[in-house]
């Protein structure tokens, strides 16, 4: 019992260094958590291609789909926009948030780099970016049919990312969806 | 006078640099009032960058810092409370913002882990305090019995006068 004892303060310290090293490698967890499951913020912004048309929370509900947060001035936008279009070719519906942006500069940028976006949103001052908890360029955020963030990425989304970190959770919610659907038509 | 000579500048450095610090940001804002100015000025302070995560958003000059320095001069100019927009805040960075994070599920440990803390040092404190005085007392009522008082008289005498 007494040699027991003399182990206490190293246990101490196992327990308080594991403590520490989680909060280390944890990091991306705390800030990305806030608006996990809870809804889509509303939002009524006009098109990147034409000031006329406008799009609302309601052109992103029905299918289970990909928001990124994009920039012409944002560099690791322009690494991850190949990956993208390869993802749109998988069928993969991506929605693009124009964030604090220059229209012309980000519709030379989709004519240029071809467009893997089923529709883009010009948030010219950050409004809709400021509602998501958007803090820089690029985020990906995935949603279910009901509009409810279920996942968010912030930086590259690659082959690692989507493979580990994206893809379950999207099978996951493809399959959930299909499944009910089988329900309400049987 | 060799002091002051050496104190002089390292006060004009620490003026300029505590003028320049944190004030900047503030006065590109009209306010109405000093209890508007005020309460900007705690706002800011009190949350933190969400983008360069230990800098607070008054000292920030990273874009976002500036977006929502923007949005707390705009909600505190439309009356919300100072809660509304801690709260506005955290809907949307998370407790991640907060410098004083509130008491929840999340950070109980870390608001009470120094008191518990303290409280467990200080029992071992107080254990190993009582078992030395309690050591002490069980020494010192041990009484020598008057064989044994002969005997140490007898061995000190023999001592002594090996010595002489």
């Amino acid at each position: 019992m007494a040699r027991f004892k003399l182990f206490i303060p190293l246990l101490l310290f196992i327990a308080l260094a594991g403590f520490l090293y989680q909060g280390i490698y944890d990091q991306d967890d705390s800030l990305t958590s806030a608006l996990l499951n809870k809804p889509f913020p509303d939002f009524s912004l006009s098109s990147v291609q034409s000031v006329e048309q406008s799009f609302t929370k309601k052109d992103l509900l029905g299918e289970v789909a990909l928001v990124n947060v994009w920039a012409t001035w944002c560099p690791s936008c322009q690494v991850e926009h190949p990956y993208l279009l390869k993802l749109a070719k998988q069928g993969v519906k991506i929605i693009g948030i124009n964030y604090k942006d220059n229209r012309t500069a980000a519709q030379q940028w989709l004519t240029k780099l071809k467009n893997p976006y089923a529709f883009n949103v010009f948030d010219e001052k950050g409004r809709l970016g400021l509602d998501l908890g958007v803090y820089g360029a690029p985020e990906t955020y995935l949603i279910d049919r009901a509009g409810v963030i279920r996942y968010k990425h912030v930086g590259v989304v690659d082959d690692q990312v989507w493979l580990n970190k994206i893809k379950p959770k999207y099978n996951a919610l493809m399959t959930e969806s299909s499944g009910q659907e089988q329900q309400n038509s049987g | 006078m060799k002091m002051k000579a050496c104190l002089k500048p390292l006060l004009i450095a620490g003026s300029i640099g505590w003028l320049s610090f944190s004030w900047a940001s503030i006065d590109t804002y009209p306010f109405q009032t000093d209890e508007q100015r005020q309460r900007f000025r705690q706002l800011t302070d009190e949350l933190r960058c969400p983008k360069c995560q230990n800098q607070n958003i008054a000292d920030s000059n990273a874009p976002i810092a500036k977006d929502l320095r923007e949005e707390i001069y705009r909600q505190l100019l439309a009356g919300e409370s100072n809660q509304a927009i801690v709260d506005f805040m955290v809907a949307r960075y998370g407790d991640f913002v907060l410098y004083r994070p509130t008491f929840s599920k999340k950070t109980w440990l870390l608001w009470l882990g120094p008191f518990i803390l303290l409280m467990v040092g200080g029992g071992i404190f107080y254990r190993l305090i009582r078992k030395r005085s309690s050591s002490d007392a069980s020494l010192s009522s041990v009484a020598l019995t008057k064989d044994e008082q002969q005997q140490i008289a007898a061995i000190i005498h023999q001592h002594e006068e090996s010595k002489s």
